[in-house]
């Protein structure tokens, strides 16, 4: 078994685009969810509305690029607008009913065929990503070494020996762009649940009614909390629909909101580093078993007869859900989570 | 409690007892200087009506109890008053401004706060951090003031100095970094009404005060509410409890059946024929509430 394929996989990816999406729809939520206790089963909606207003801007009316990630930003404060107004003053579990059903509209208007010559359809959108690949400062055919960093016909390897990491010059403008992002939603993010606006959110999460007796316009804030986890969102989903060159209306699934969802609990709910850390170690170790078990096929350490390649990938979801069971039952509050706090949690 | 403070709490009590003393202990009678006044409040839920009030107003400065048997309707009405629930009909005007249209917060804001019946502390967070959320018109309680530290820190600063004042108070200091969620019953309700002072309330509504209180802090919870009319605020609460309102209370507030059948001061009430009746059922065969 290769194991130093194994282990590098699972670091590389751990830190590459994809946990890069999931970490920053996870901060989205940790806003809605960990510090105000919106229930928001619609994420996957708000990205959709970031990949989808920046794909038809630029593909369908020609628009620029920049213009694009604007139009996916007003689509996902109008997207909270829409699910805030009606459902906010309703009980908390009204909004969960609302955006499930959202974020499937939402997929199924992208995949309608009435304006497929638009949308693409259930086929998607590519062909908006050029002019960010075109910004990247990385040469594609560069080649230079520097100690255990080298590029190697513009593919970055980072060797440590036991692991290194490796990536290609579109992941790595990806995630350049990705972890500047991710830098600077943290820091405002960050000011914002120390504040005293944060300190009324996480009131809200606690018990609203007392919130509005201290003289607290709690819908504001509640639909304030909404918008700032939807346009995080919405940067997820430009993050996600450039580092894939294309936006498929069936990848934007709720699947996708429920790995955000574990990702952030995984981390640790309300802890502002808690979806980073739950995204590193959910793609660590998705990368770990799904590429452990299959070496283990390959170098027939796994009996032939037990498993084969194409069940490996169910598998380990199997065993990342078994993973989750345990983590809630044994440390419910998440890595970073305070079991103190979840032990007050009876009212 | 120093002799100087009982002195004062003599006096705004001199001073409260004076103000109704010549008022005739009738439903919906007119005070001197009343900071509430309700005019036909009515709320329905379907057929039942839960609270009918014809008139009622309540003495600037003073210790107002609502009293009345179970599902007589105080709760609803205070809800209605405080703007956590709607009536079918009814106006009714706080400090000379009608209340009728505000909602929860803004009757907050207007300086009519209320605690719960059910104490709403905010387990999760600290009880600084809950006294904190208490403080009116902060800045950084904006969006945009949140990002900038430099525009709210200073009024952060003041409001921590008067939420450590009034723990202390309240004798909650040594639990200031704690979970809200691990003081115990009777200091939660301590807290809620530490909480509710930090907005500067002039009028202070305790939804039964005393439920679930231990009889050693009962009578620390007296104190503090002695205290808050000596402060010159007015409170209205609710309470089942007869000898509590009897220590406290300036003047009583009886409702049966969502009306308000009488008030008058303690002495009045407990000899009014129809607060038995009340209580007890108008044939005096039933059990004690």
């Amino acid at each position: 078994m290769d194991w130093h394929f194994i282990f590098s996989q699972a670091l590389t990816q751990a830190i590459g685009p994809t946990m890069l999406i999931y970490a920053i729809a996870a901060i989205g939520l940790n806003v809605q969810f960990g510090y105000t206790g919106l229930l928001n089963f619609g994420q996957a909606a708000f990205a959709a509305m970031g990949a989808y207003g920046l794909a038809l801007a630029v593909v369908a009316f020609g628009f620029p690029f920049w213009w694009g990630i604007l139009i996916g930003l007003v689509a996902a404060v109008g997207m909270a607008l829409l699910l805030g107004i009606p459902t906010l003053r309703l009980r908390a579990d009204y909004l969960a009913i609302v955006t499930i059903a959202a974020a499937e509209i939402v997929r199924r208007l992208a995949r309608a065929t009435v304006w497929a010559e638009y949308t693409g359809g259930s086929d998607g959108m590519r062909g908006f990503s050029e002019p960010f690949f075109a910004m990247s400062p990385y040469n594609p055919d560069a080649n230079w070494q520097f100690g255990f960093i080298s590029m190697e016909s513009g593919r970055l390897i980072v060797d440590f020996g036991i692991v290194d990491l490796q990536y290609s010059s579109r992941d790595l403008w990806i995630m350049t762009v990705g972890w500047i992002l991710v830098a600077i939603i943290l820091v405002l993010v960050g000011l914002l649940v120390h504040s005293p606006w944060g300190r009324v959110l996480k009131g809200i999460r606690e018990d609203e009614e007392a919130v509005r007796s201290l003289g607290k316009n709690v819908f504001a804030y509640k639909m304030q909390a909404l918008i700032i986890g939807g346009l995080i969102g919405a940067i997820a989903g430009f993050t996600f629909a450039l580092s894939r060159a294309n936006v498929q209306p069936d990848t934007f699934s709720t699947d996708f909101t429920f790995y955000f969802y574990v990702v952030l609990i995984l981390g640790g709910a309300a802890r502002l580093f808690g979806p980073i850390l739950g995204a590193a170690i959910f793609w660590g170790l998705y990368n770990l078993l799904a590429q452990g078990l299959s070496q283990g096929i390959r170098a027939e350490v796994i009996p032939p007869g037990l498993l084969n390649s194409t069940q490996v990938g169910p598998l380990v979801f199997f065993l990342l859900g078994l993973g989750m069971v345990l983590l809630l039952i044994f440390r419910p509050q998440g890595i970073l989570g305070d079991r103190r706090e979840l032990m007050l949690d009876v009212r | 409690m120093s002799d100087s403070e009982s002195t004062d709490n003599r006096a705004a009590r001199r001073a409260a007892v004076a103000a109704l003393g010549d008022i005739a202990p009738e439903p919906g009678v007119a005070k001197p200087d009343p900071i509430l006044t309700a005019n036909g409040i009515r709320r329905a839920f379907g057929g039942l009506v839960a609270v009918d009030v014809e008139h009622l107003e309540v003495q600037r400065g003073t210790i107002t109890a609502l009293i009345g048997p179970n599902g007589a309707g105080k709760t609803t009405f205070f809800n209605l008053l405080t703007g956590f629930d709607r009536p079918s009909r009814g106006a009714w005007s706080f400090d000379g401004r009608s209340a009728r249209r505000k909602r929860s917060y803004q009757v907050a804001r207007s300086g009519m706060v209320r605690t719960f019946q059910l104490t709403k502390a905010l387990t999760r967070m600290s009880v600084i951090d809950n006294m904190l959320i208490g403080a009116a018109n902060q800045l950084g309680e904006r969006m945009w003031a949140g990002l900038i530290p430099g525009l709210w820190r200073r009024q952060e600063a003041a409001n921590r100095e008067r939420a450590l004042a009034l723990l202390e108070r309240f004798n909650l200091l040594e639990k200031q970094h704690d979970f809200a969620g691990e003081l115990s019953g009777g200091q939660r309700k301590l807290l809620e009404m530490a909480r509710a002072l930090m907005l500067e309330p002039r009028m202070v509504m305790l939804d039964e005060p005393m439920a679930g209180v231990n009889p050693a802090l009962k009578q620390t919870l007296l104190e503090h509410i002695k205290n808050l009319r000596e402060d010159g605020m007015t409170v209205f609460f609710v309470e089942h409890d007869m000898d509590m309102v009897h220590e406290i209370a300036d003047w009583v507030v009886v409702m049966a059946a969502g009306q308000v059948i009488t008030e008058g001061t303690p002495d009045q009430i407990s000899a009014d024929p129809r607060v038995i009746d009340a209580y007890l059922g108008a044939h005096h065969d039933g059990a004690a509430h």
